[in-house]
Formats: C-alpha cells, sequence, structure tokens
C-alpha cells in the first residue's frame, strides 16, 4: 500500500489528527509555561526576556514555521473530516441519541470553529504586530508585555478571551485522550490514567490561558 | 415483578423502498402485556393491521434470543431501546408504561440503506468480512485444542471481541456513522490468537479500505458505540484496530 492511501484511509486520516493533535499540546505547553512569567512580578522583565527569545532566535522561528504547518494540517483535516463525517447520514434521527456520548466529544469540529475565530483575533493582537515591526525577519521587536497590558484593559477583549479558553479547554478534555487512542493506545491501564491526565490537562492549560487577560483586566500585574 | 398491561401510542417510521420518501406514522396497542419482547409487541401490531388491510410493518428478526444480530430497531433515541447490553428482541414491554409513545426509527446512515420501513440492508457488514474478517485455512480433522496454548487473559479478549453479532447498532449509534467498533471487534478477535497471525497485516489493510469504500464514516472516539453496544464491545478495540492499521502500513511489504 502507498502512503498515500495511508493517509488518506479513515484510520489514516484520524492519525493526522492525532499526531497534530499532540504536536499542538506539546506547543500549549510550551506557550503557557513562557506566558506564566508575567507572573514574576517583576513589571514583566523576565516574560519580555523569553518572548525575545522566542521572536528573536532563529530555531524557534524555525519551529514557528512548523508551528503553522501543524495547524493549518490540524484545523483543515478537522474540516474536511466533520463535513464528510456530516455525509454519511442524509436523513438523521427524528430522537438523537445524546446519552452515550460527552457533548464535547460530539462537538470537536463547533469547538475547533471558536478556537479558530479566537486565534484569528489572538494573532492579530500579538503576533501580527510584533512579527510586522520585526519585518517578519529579526528585526526589533514590540514590547509584548505593554502590549498585553494594553489590549486586556478592554472588558468585551477578555471575555472573549475566556471563551477562547474554555473552548481549548473542552476540544482537550476530549482530544488529548482521543489523540492517544487514535496512536494505538488500546491497555485499559493507560486509556485510564491518559483519560485523567487529559482531564487535569485540558483544566490547568484553560485555567492558566484564561487567567492571563483576567489578572490584567483587574490589575493582578503590574 | 408483578405483570401488568398497557396502552401504547407508536410512531413508526414507514417508507415503501429504498427509493420513496418514508414519513412517520402513528399506531395505537391496546392491552400489550408487561411481559411480552419489544418485537411480540410489533407482531400484535401486525396482526392488527393485516385485519385492517394494510400493509404490515416489515423489521428484521430472526433467533430472538439476543444472538443472531438481525433485529434492529431505533427506539426512542438508542439503538436496540432503553435497556444496557441488550438488543431488540430481547428488550420486554415491562421497560414501558401504560399511555407511553414509543418512536421507532430504522438504523440511519447511508451505508445502511431501507430496504423497507424498519428493515436496513446490511450487507456492507458482510462485504468487510469478505475483505479480510476470517482466516485461510485448509479445513481437515479438528486439531488438539491443547497443541496452541494461548494465555487465559489473551483468549478472553479475544473472545469478549467475537462477541459481537454484527447487528449495526453502533453505526447507527455514531453521529459519524462510523463502523469502527464492529471493524475493530472482528480485527481484535483475530489479531489476538495465533491462528490469525499470518494474515494480520493485510487483514486489517482491506477491512479499513473495504469500510471506507461502503461509505461509513470516520471515527472520533466518542464513545456512543460503546454505550449502546448490546454484547458490550469495548472501545478499547478501537484503539487496538488503530494500531494494527498503523503498525501494518509501516511494515507491509509492497
Ligand atoms: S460492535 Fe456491538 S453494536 Fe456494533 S455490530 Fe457488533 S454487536 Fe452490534
Ligand atoms: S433477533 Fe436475533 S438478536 Fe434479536
Amino acid at each position: 500500500m502507498t502512503w498515500k492511501q495511508v493517509f488518506t484511509s479513515s484510520v489514516g486520516k484520524k492519525l493526522v489528527m492525532g499526531l497534530t493533535g499532540i504536536f499542538l499540546i506539546l506547543f500549549l505547553m510550551v506557550h503557557a509555561g513562557l506566558n506564566a512569567c508575567i507572573w514574576a512580578g517583576d513589571g514583566g522583565e523576565m516574560f519580555n526576556k523569553g518572548a525575545h527569545f522566542m521572536g528573536n532566535n532563529w530555531v524557534p522561528r524555525i519551529l514557528e514555521l512548523g508551528l503553522f504547518a501543524g495547524i493549518l494540517l490540524h484545523i483543515i483535516q478537522g474540516f474536511l473530516l466533520t463535513v464528510e463525517n456530516r455525509k454519511k447520514r442524509t436523513i438523521g434521527y427524528e430522537v438523537s441519541y445524546n446519552e452515550g456520548s460527552k457533548w464535547y466529544s460530539r462537538s470537536m469540529g463547533l469547538l475547533g470553529t471558536l478556537i479558530l475565530l479566537f486565534l484569528v483575533l489572538h494573532l492579530s493582537h500579538f503576533w501580527l504586530p510584533n512579527r510586522s515591526n520585526q519585518g517578519f525577519l529579526l528585526g526589533e521587536e514590540i514590547n509584548l508585555y505593554k502590549k498585553m497590558k494594553l489590549e486586556f484593559s478592554v472588558l468585551w477583549v477578555v471575555i472573549v478571551y475566556v471563551v477562547g479558553c474554555i473552548s481549548l479547554g473542552y476540544h482537550l478534555a476530549h482530544g488529548f485522550q482521543s489523540a492517544f487512542r487514535t496512536l494505538g493506545v488500546h491497555n485499559r491501564r493507560y486509556n485510564t490514567m491518559l483519560i485523567s491526565l487529559g482531564y487535569g490537562f485540558a483544566i490547568i492549560i484553560s485555567l492558566l490561558f484564561a487567567l492571563m487577560p483576567v489578572s490584567f483586566y483587574l490589575g493582578w500585574v503590574e | 415483578m408483578e405483570p401488568y398491561h398497557m396502552n401504547l401510542n407508536l410512531k413508526v417510521w414507514r417508507q415503501k423502498n429504498c427509493k420513496t420518501k418514508g414519513e412517520f406514522k402513528l399506531y395505537r396497542v391496546e392491552n400489550i402485556s408487561s411481559e411480552m419482547s419489544f418485537l411480540e409487541m410489533f407482531d400484535v401490531l401486525n396482526e392488527q393491521l393485516i385485519r385492517d388491510g394494510d400493509d404490515p410493518i416489515t423489521f428484521d428478526h430472526d433467533c430472538r434470543e439476543g444472538i443472531c444480530g438481525a433485529c434492529s430497531m431505533y427506539i426512542n433515541g438508542k439503538p436496540h431501546g432503553p435497556w444496557q447490553a441488550n438488543t431488540t428482541c430481547q428488550l420486554h414491554m415491562r421497560a414501558f408504561n401504560d399511555g407511553d409513545t414509543v418512536v421507532v426509527e430504522p438504523w440511519r446512515a447511508d451505508a445502511f440503506p431501507v430496504i423497507k420501513d424498519l428493515m436496513v440492508d446490511r450487507t456492507a457488514f458482510d462485504r468487510i468480512i469478505q475483505a479480510g474478517g476470517f482466516i485461510s485455512v485448509n479445513t481437515g480433522n479438528a486439531v488438539d485444542g491443547n497443541s496452541l496454548p494461548i494465555a487465559k487473559d489473551t483468549a478472553d479478549t479475544s473472545f469478549a471481541a467475537a462477541m459481537c453479532i454484527g447487528c449495526g447498532a453502533c453505526v447507527a449509534a455514531c453521529k459519524n456513522s462510523s463502523a469502527m467498533l464492529f471493524l475493530s471487534a472482528k480485527v481484535s478477535h483475530l489479531a489476538l490468537l495465533p491462528q490469525g497471525g499470518p494474515e494480520r497485516k493485510s487483514r486489517v489493510i482491506n477491512m479499513v479500505a473495504q469500510m471506507d469504500k461502503e461509505g461509513f464514516g470516520a471515527c472520533t472516539n466518542t464513545g456512543a458505540c460503546e454505550a449502546t453496544c448490546p454484547k458490550e464491545i469495548s472501545l478499547t478495540n478501537i484503539a487496538r484496530l488503530n494500531k494494527e492499521y498503523l503498525f501494518a502500513s509501516i511494515t507491509a511489504g509492497r
């Protein structure tokens, strides 16, 4: 069988979702870790140092290209899967079957769309102004800490960010364990562990991210 | 439980054949015993329809003891009705109360087109099995069971997967109309045993290809299939199938 056959089969497509999903989970850890420096209590000095490394060094900048490729693949494949799967049942049920599965596991497409909308806003707040200031190369960066402070002084922005984080949390609550199942982890022992780990990760990550705009808005950080 | 009698309102999907559009029709059945099975209640209704000169409702059934997988009704929003680990034929009327309205629909999936009323065409499953759900052996005398040592828990896991009766409730329950639970049960039960070894890779590759060709959706691990499966086929079989497929696609020659 050819690689094309593998990756266009229903199982192969899910493999792509799982692999890119795990890659994005790793990215979230780095992102959350770095951003947590806003709570260092030093007026953003440590945070800006971290941001400087990520923005002004070729290694993370090249990895960033991989990140975009991963996100795009995850989005496009997810979109196609949702559309194709929906087409498999032309006539729906009068009474739908909802007890057997969690609502968020059935709503990955919707949650993903919410995250994507949030992402557009998020990139236009920070990534785009910063990179265009840099001339998309290694030029001078903007003060991202100040920029955060500015953006997160607006209530609706904070609300949109919190909603985005909640969507991310539910997306992860299903996505985390599902990704590992897709990669073939079938031992009950590991599955039970991965389910709890997934819930833990989803809660911690979404809470951490949501606390960032909230902290600025409520003046918890200077 | 004391037996009791009930009157029910039924809302049943009627459809002449796969080419015509179907619709729900309302029926009333009276004096139904709580000790009847759901299909016996349908027999009563059909006799009533025949007496009135109407077309009786077509539905699939065979063993009526929960082992063949023929019966297939989607009852009040759940394949095989409200009970857990249960087939339609083993659903008893004590699950309902006097005056209830019961909505009965066929399995809904484009890969399972309606033949008539509540009967759908599930030959797609047969073709998936034909693509690899067997072992190629020369038949002859049965070999001595003890000549092939198999660990007890491996045999148990394999047998648990082999419990699948091919009813298709997993497809009916899945929002993606995916046949992954069925396929994973069939692949798992052979992949776990030494007899399934020689054709392990080609089996999973060919069966997945056939499943896709039949027009079933892709699995997103929601777990709706496991929750409704009359034989309690575990979702872990799907993860095993993914592993088998990944391994086979990386290592298969050609
Ligand atoms: S896996 Fe369960 S629900 Fe699906 S066909 Fe087999 S017995 Fe029926
Ligand atoms: S009729 Fe055989 S399982 Fe229901």
